[in-house]
């Protein structure tokens, strides 16, 4: 009896610890592990993936991947101070276009998957923290094994990333710059303009 | 390409891009935009016609373990001087076991091949002398694109002279061995960085933009050893201050390297300039 106890117990554990692994309100760097190993497993066995097909991972990301990211938060770092003058409709559609360029080049970066493993740190954290930083190290044979750093941020819907370093560079500040000389040039309006037909450009390349 | 004709190389293109720095109102840390921009549409001809394809046969033709072991003879051969660099950084710990890894590798690794002392937790670090400038306080200085080497800030290509003065490949004295040393090297390096693809394709608006912001966050990144600036301080509307403040320095890093290159004309000879520039490719320093 006693035995079956402990048994039952602990196969309630598990299941506990299986369904909280599902839920939205999981600690950033569970979260950020889960997300990974999914992904991995997805680049393992997705054969259209392992062909290059980006479209198709394309189609994974948005799908996968998508609502574990803050692309308003991204797109407004990225936009830096201009961010305050832009209508909400300019929001908007900048938001949607930099979530295109980015889930383009991740997906493109994804289909170059060769046997990395990633290793993400444990992160010790107040709970009273509203934004962390999460860190990953990607390894690969034979290189030098690359930092992933994630901030993520507190929602109502759980933790969300808003910023990936890559080697300790913020991807989304190094887009900065070059939107900042855009609006400058051609105002919001331009920098759109600039986002779209970069974006559609690549689908013209790609049929 | 010997150590002197690189630098008198650089030298006269410094010299160049101070006589045609002329400001085109676009980033305040690049003020030399139309050359660079020049260079760096030769190197990328340059990268897709030769060093790729070249790359990219090296990586079909040589099996992982031969690759990989490659690597790892020369970022063996690099680990003496990262370990000097940390030291004069203030950094002993580093330093001790960037020379422990020199001696295990050596021996344990077989002269490299393997890279046992990552394995025994000594982990590899990346440091070079224009880091070390960095930690000095000297400023980045305007940023520039080398032909054949890709991007720096003049600071680091102050270093980066004193990185090639300082590589044990230099001091090969048969020059076939050498060249063909430093070839494979180019190869080797230029192979480990083919998976990341046409990354900087998908995702630049403006792929020579990109480069250069990636590559300044980069060493700001590294000079702190991955201890980043919270992303608002680095916004771009506060960089017209802070280049304010270190033009001092960034003079300074001026005259270091024209001091360098004082010293080492004088030692000029002929040289044949042969193929074995090393090159450095698209936001290639991880």
């Amino acid at each position: 009896m006693l035995k079956f106890l402990t048994r039952f117990a602990m196969i309630a554990v598990l299941g506990a610890g299986l369904l909280t692994g599902a839920h939205a309100e999981d600690a950033p760097d569970v979260l950020i592990k889960n997300a990974t190993n999914e992904i991995v497993e997805i680049l393992k066995t997705d054969k259209a993936i392992q062909a290059g097909d980006v479209k198709h991972t394309q189609d994974v990301i948005e799908s996968k991947v998508l609502h574990y990211f803050d692309f308003n938060k991204m797109t407004a770092s990225a936009v830096g101070r201009e961010w305050r003058s832009a209508s909400a409709d300019q929001k908007a559609q900048l938001a949607k276009e930099f979530q295109t360029l980015l889930v383009r080049s991740y997906s493109n970066a994804l289909t170059q998957y060769k046997n990395q493993t990633v290793d993400v740190k444990p992160l010790k954290m107040q709970a009273s923290d509203v934004e962390v930083t999460v860190k990953s190290e990607v390894k690969q044979p034979g290189a030098k094994p690359v930092a992933i750093d994630y901030d993520l941020t507190k929602t109502a819907d759980g933790w969300k990333v808003y910023d990936v370093y890559v080697a300790g560079v913020s991807l989304v500040a190094n887009y900065r710059d070059t939107f900042g000389q855009e609006i400058k040039a051609s105002g919001i309006d331009g920098l759109i303009k600039s986002l779209h037909e970069k974006n559609a450009a690549k689908v013209i390349e790609k049929k | 390409m010997s150590k002197v004709s690189v630098l008198k190389f650089i030298g006269s293109l410094l010299l160049l891009l101070n006589l045609a720095a002329c400001a085109t109102g676009g980033n305040p840390k690049d003020p030399w935009e139309g050359v660079n921009r020049k260079i760096f549409v030769f190197n990328e001809k340059l990268d897709a016609w030769a060093l790729k394809p070249v790359a990219q046969a090296y990586d079909a033709a040589a099996p992982l373990p031969v690759r990989t072991g490659v690597s790892n003879v020369f970022a063996n051969v690099e680990d003496v001087w990262i370990g000097l660099n940390n030291l004069l950084q203030g950094k002993p710990v580093a330093a001790v076991s960037d020379l422990s890894r020199f001696a295990i590798n050596s021996t344990l690794g077989i002269l490299g091949v393997f890279d046992v002392a990552t394995e025994l937790g000594l982990e590899k670090h990346e440091e070079d002398f224009g880091q070390t400038l960095g930690v000095w306080g000297v400023g980045d200085g305007p940023y520039v694109m080398l032909p054949f080497f890709g991007p720096r800030t003049l600071r680091d290509t102050g270093g980066f002279i004193v990185d090639t003065f300082a590589s044990p490949l230099g001091y090969i004295d048969d020059i076939p061995t050498r060249n063909v040393t430093r070839g494979l090297k180019v190869i080797s390096d230029r192979a480990d960085l083919l998976s990341a693809g046409n990354a900087l394709d998908e995702a630049a608006l403006d792929r020579y933009a990109y480069l250069r912001d990636f590559y300044l966050s980069r060493r700001k990144s590294l000079i702190n050893d991955g201890r980043r600036v919270r992303s608002n301080e680095e916004d771009s509307s506060i960089a017209g201050t802070s280049i304010a403040m270190d033009t001092d320095v960034e003079i300074g890093a001026h005259r270091l390297v024209f001091v360098m290159l004082d010293r080492a004309y004088p030692a000029l000879h002929a040289d044949v300039p042969a193929a074995d520039a090393s090159l450095t490719v698209a936001g290639t320093d991880t």
